[in-house]
This record gives structure tokens, C-alpha cells and sequence, in this order.
């Protein structure tokens, strides 16, 4: 099978969904001429018309609001937010507008929107553009939360995304966008259904439940392992919202040892969600030791490299935690 | 305006005031709970634009919006039931007084975050334009949604694409119980529409054929391709933010001399001038909308509660494409 980018994956998902369909439409900052700040929407604007490829003001509010109301009334609109901590400036619209219509109108309306945006750290962009939100959006009913780790995933789930009647929030890893894999030829329409949990890894021993790019790191653990003969099975969520609740504890059930790791601020991150989640399953009474997190530090991302790299999850302190549960 | 639209401009603005002087009535005698947020006094904006809409176009309203509603179609009975919280409501009783939506009918809701509305109505007017149709979008909100940072972001994306959209700004002096004058930059707040190069107009709010003409002139410029307009009308509630307001913020001389200025005593003065209707008519005018409430009032008084199994229905869409 050909490899590409998980960035082209993203590109090839959402071109292959405009010429399906005519109502879906594009907008965001910087998207259209210049190709995204990220380069995920190049030769878009060439292909689809500066119409459907719509550069907007430096404005997410309106812009998600816009989406919002676009989306009620006939179109598909996919909205990229330039970095995911720009999120917080479209709040008022993703959260009590977007998230809520359909249910406070009695289900008149449905609102098929997808926001793209990408997360995490590692870029040397420091405390405002780095960061991993996505337990703010989990908490809120009648958003999706989707975050793909590979370009298979990506392509298979931002597909899904955009066929959802819902507003789904898609968080990509910026640190994963120029990470090659195999995904089929264009003309192979697959879908990956939302909600569902991928085993990317199989093992016996102990489970990783993560998602995005602590997911290669979270191999790469299993991999070193399994040369001293302990099975790691390793889970990506991929959807956290809807999430796959029977994978998680089915695994837990057979391995009986859980680590969760997640960029993400640990404190109130969603890897508590996920522990509780085993915790108040019957997959508890299966377990040899007690449920461990590992999230990012909670602080700010700092600017130094080494500051930056230190405060996220490495493959050393996933190692370190996997030890401490054997 | 001609003869059938004046009546039905004077009709629909009879309807709102005695939809909410009985939710008044219905709330005092605790038979509506929640935040009941009434409009009296400002009819002609919402009858008169409402006149001059289709089925096929777009509002987005306010916390303010059972005149919005009821101008844009919205039958008085199940707007009644929603404000009771019944199953036959607008919105099954899940949204209340402050998001009644009669999607079927262009209302994209009512609003319960001050300008939350007025970027929908800028998306359903891109919608309408890249689907190519000739809808309109039109967007009320108050003199205090004018200092959110929502209604600038929307007015500038709405100029660049030349959306038809339409920006109506109810000035009633009060942006909860603080005076307009004390918390914003310009008298008018018409004017703001020169920052994105969209046309400002300030009409009398209480005054149905004012309200027209910039209406009508509006919807010609955004039919036309040629973008939006902002309307700012003047005008003022009669009674307090919400029903348990008590009002501190203003003399009862203020509320006595707009009171004199009622846009329906206005409209029937000018009705009677004109022969459209004699005194007699419009008393029974009256009784026919009397009974068309208390019939309103009875529906929803005897509407069922929503089904408690079903409180988890409409988080989600379940179906896709």
C-alpha cells in the first residue's frame, strides 16, 4: 500500500468529501490561498474555488458561529482553527451554541459541522500555541471528540467526521502531520466509524489506553518490552467522545494492569474519566494493581526545548510507570 | 404598505402583547416558571419585518424573542406550551422561553447569550448564497449585544462577502438595567455600521411605516447582492429585564411617556384616520385575539409533561449522511 502524510491523509479526506459533495464548504484562517499554517489544505483553493475554500478575518468566534449557522440551514461546513488554543476564543459559539441547538430546539435542527484543529506541544511554540484542550470539549454534551494518531486514521475518521449530523471536534497532532503511512489509494472510500477503539498492539500483560501521538511513543514502550518478555497491549481511543467503553475494559479484564497516558494536563485530563470509567466496571475486580495515569505535567508548555520536552510524557516516563505496575 | 399588510402588521402585534401580557399574568400566578423576558412595547419591529419575510428566510432572535417568534409564524399555542415546558411545545419543553426555534418556519431560535444569534444569521445567509437561492437572514438583538466583540466580528465577515443579512438592533435603552448611554461609545448605535461599510440607519422603533421603509430598503440592497444593512430602532420595554425585575433603574415617568408612544395605539390612530378599520373593528380585533390566547393558554395548560424516558432524545443526531 502507498504512504503518505498524516497531513496529505487529512487533505485527501476532505477534497474526496467536497467532490462527493457540493455542500460542504471550508473555512478557516489562512487555509485557502496560503494552504493552512500547516500546509494540510494545499492546492485546495486551486481545486474547489475561493467559495468553497474560504479565507476568513482572524476571527473564531464568527467564524465558528457562522459555521454553526451555515450548518443549520443546508451545508457542511468543516472550520480549521489555526491552533487548537484558539478554541477558546470560539467557546461561546462551539459550546452553547453549536453543541446545544439541536437538543434545545426539541431536534429541529441538526448542525453537521466538523472544527479542525491541531494540538499538543513539541513545536517550540510555547505557553499559547501548544496546548492539548481536549477535556474542555469531552465535558460538553453534543460534541464528538475525535483524535486520529496515524494517517489512516485520520483520513478514515475525518471522513466519518464530516458524514456525522453532529459537531465533531477534530484535534490533530501537529507533531504528527509529517508522519508517513500506509493508507489506500484515493478512489477506496473506507470509512472508520466514530466510537470506536483500535488495538494497535496486541498483549496480555498490561494495557496503554492513549491517543495521538503518545501513541507512537506508547509502541515504542510495547516494543522494548516485549524484547525483555513482558506483552504490552496498547489501545488508541482514537474518539473520545463517543468512546468505546467495551474495548477499554474487555482489555482490562484480560491484561488486569491499566496505564493511561495523555498529553494533557493530567490534573482533570481525560485519562481520570477513563480510570474511572474501569474503576466502576466490573473490569475492577479483574485488576492486579491500581489504575495508573500519566498525563503532562500541570503547567503551562514552556518555550525551552528542554523545559518542553520535560513536562509531556516520554517514552522514558512511560517506561518508568509501566515498571512501577508490574 | 398596503391596506392587507397594515392589518396583518396591527394583527401580529396584537398577538405579541397579549401572548405576554398573559405569560406576565400566567408567571405572577406560578404557572410558568423559568425567565420570562417580555417585549411589550417594542411589537412594530418584529410584526413589521416579519411582514415582509417568507417561510423560506432566516431569523436568529434574543432572550427577548416571543414577538420574533410569533412575527415569523410561530403559532401562540405551542409557543405558550414551551414557555410551560410542555411536550407540545416548540422544542418539546427542553428549551423554553429563551430558545424557542420554529426551524420549518426560518426561526433559527431564540438566544440566551446576548448576540449568540447574530453569527448564525450571517451562516444561514452564506448558506443561502452558495446554495444559490434568494433568501434573506435577519438578526435581532439588543442595544447591549452592539458592545460584544460577536456583533463587530459578524458585521466585518458579513461586509467582506456581501452576505444578505440584515442586522436589526432594538435599542430599548437598557441592556439589562444599566442605560445604553452609560456603557456604550456612540449615541446611536447605527453608526457603528460605518467601521465595516454597511450602511447604518436609525429608525422609530414604535412606529410601524419607519420601521418599513428602512426594512424594505435593506432587504432590496441584500436581495441585490450588494451586502448587509444595520438597522438600529429606537424603542423601549414597557415592563422590567425579566419578570421579577423590580425596576430601580428608571422613573415610572419614563415608562408613563413611552407608554404614550405605544406602536399599537399609533398604528390604530393611523387605521381609524385612514378608514382601514373603524373603532368598532379593531374592539373586536381585539376580542378575536383574547380568545385566540386564552385558547393558546388552555392548550398549553393541558399539554402533557415531556416523558421523563426520554430526557436523553436530540443530544445527538443519531442518523449521518
Amino acid at each position: 500500500m502507498r504512504e503518505i502524510t498524516y497531513a496529505q491523509a487529512i487533505q485527501e479526506a476532505m477534497s474526496e468529501e467536497m467532490r462527493r459533495d457540493q455542500n460542504i464548504m471550508f473555512m478557516g484562517e489562512d487555509i485557502g490561498v496560503y494552504g493552512g499554517a500547516f500546509g494540510v489544505s494545499r492546492g485546495m483553493f486551486e481545486e474547489f474555488g475561493d467559495k468553497r475554500v474560504r479565507d476568513t478575518p482572524i476571527t473564531e468566534l464568527a467564524i465558528t458561529g457562522c459555521a454553526a449557522g451555515a450548518a443549520m440551514t443546508g451545508l457542511r461546513p468543516i472550520v480549521e482553527i489555526m491552533f487548537s488554543d484558539f478554541m477558546t476564543l470560539a467557546m461561546e459559539q462551539l459550546v452553547n451554541q453549536a453543541a446545544k441547538n439541536r437538543f434545545q430546539f426539541g431536534g429541529q435542527a441538526a448542525v453537521p459541522m466538523v472544527l479542525r484543529t491541531p494540538g499538543g506541544s513539541g513545536t517550540g511554540a510555547a505557553e499559547q500555541h501548544s496546548q492539548s484542550l481536549e477535556a474542555w470539549v469531552c465535558h460538553v454534551p453534543g460534541l464528538k471528540v475525535v483524535i486520529p494518531s496515524t494517517p489512516y486514521d485520520a483520513k478514515g475518521l475525518l471522513k466519518a467526521a464530516i458524514r456525522d449530523n453532529n459537531p465533531v471536534v477534530f484535534i490533530e497532532q501537529k507533531l504528527l502531520y509529517r508522519t508517513k503511512g500506509e493508507v489506500p489509494e484515493p478512489g477506496d472510500d473506507y470509512i472508520i466509524e466514530l466510537g470506536k477503539a483500535d488495538i494497535k498492539r496486541e498483549g496480555s500483560d498490561l494495557t496503554i489506553i492513549t491517543y495521538g501521538r503518545m501513541v507512537p511513543r506508547a509502541l515504542e514502550v510495547a516494543e522494548a518490552f516485549s524484547q525483555k518478555g513482558t506483552s504490552i497491549e496498547v489501545i488508541d481511543i482514537r474518539t473520545l467522545v463517543p468512546l468505546d467503553t467495551e474495548a477499554l475494559i474487555s482489555s482490562a479484564k484480560k491484561t488486569g494492569r491499566v496505564l493511561i497516558v495523555h498529553e494533557a494536563c493530567q490534573r482533570g485530563g481525560y485519562g481520570g474519566e477513563i480510570a474511572g470509567l474501569i474503576a466502576d466496571s466490573e473490569a475492577f475486580f479483574y485488576l492486579d494493581a491500581p489504575i495508573k495515569r500519566l498525563g503532562g505535567l500541570d503547567v503551562p508548555i514552556p518555550y525551552n526545548p528542554n523545559l518542553e520536552a520535560q513536562v509531556v510524557p516520554t517514552v522514558e516516563s512511560i517506561t518508568k510507570a509501566v515498571n512501577e505496575l508490574l | 404598505m398596503d391596506k392587507q399588510t397594515i392589518l396583518n402588521v396591527h394583527e401580529t402585534m396584537l398577538v405579541i402583547r397579549k401572548f405576554e401580557e398573559r405569560a406576565l399574568n400566567l408567571f405572577e400566578t406560578n404557572k410558568l416558571r423559568g425567565s420570562v423576558h417580555l417585549s411589550i412595547g417594542q411589537e412594530a419591529v418584529a410584526a413589521t419585518v416579519g411582514a415582509y419575510l417568507r417561510d423560506e428566510d432566516y431569523i436568529t432572535s434574543t432572550h427577548r424573542g416571543h414577538g420574533h417568534a410569533i412575527a415569523k409564524g410561530a403559532r401562540a399555542d405551542r409557543a405558550m406550551a414551551e414557555l410551560m415546558g410542555k411536550v407540545t411545545g416548540y422544542c418539546g419543553g427542553r428549551g423554553g422561553s429563551m430558545h424557542i426555534a420554529d426551524v420549518d418556519k426560518g426561526n433559527l431560535g431564540a438566544n440566551a447569550i446576548v448576540g449568540g444569534g447574530i453569527p448564525h444569521a450571517a451562516g444561514a445567509a452564506l448558506s443561502a448564497k452558495m446554495r444559490g437561492t434568494d433568501q434573506v437572514a435577519v438578526t435581532f438583538f439588543g442595544d447591549g449585544a452592539s458592545n460584544e466583540g460577536i456583533f463587530h466580528e459578524t458585521l466585518n465577515m458579513a461586509s467582506i462577502w456581501k452576505l444578505p443579512v440584515i442586522f436589526i438592533c432594538e435599542n430599548n435603552l437598557y441592556g439589562m438595567t444599566t442605560n445604553v448611554e452609560r456603557v456604550t461609545s456612540v449615541k446611536d448605535i447605527a453608526v457603528r455600521g460605518a467601521a465595516y461599510d454597511i450602511p447604518g440607519v436609525v429608525v422609530d422603533g414604535n412606529d410601524v411605516f419607519s420601521v418599513e421603509k428602512a426594512f424594505k430598503k435593506a432587504l432590496k440592497r441584500a436581495k441585490a447582492g450588494d451586502g448587509p444593512t444595520l438597522i438600529e430602532a429606537k424603542t423601549y420595554r414597557w415592563k422590567g429585564h425579566w419578570t421579577g425585575d423590580p425596576e430601580m433603574y428608571r422613573s415610572r415617568d419614563e415608562v408613563s411617556s413611552w407608554k404614550e408612544k405605544c406602536p399599537i395605539l399609533r398604528l390604530e390612530a393611523h387605521m381609524i384616520e385612514n378608514q382601514l378599520l373603524t373603532e368598532e373593528q379593531i374592539r373586536t380585533k381585539h376580542q378575536e385575539i383574547d380568545q385566540l390566547i386564552d385558547e393558546a393558554e388552555r392548550f398549553a395548560l393541558e399539554s402533557p409533561e415531556p416523558d421523563p424516558s426520554t430526557v436523553l432524545d436530540n443530544v445527538f443526531d443519531e442518523g449521518d449522511q
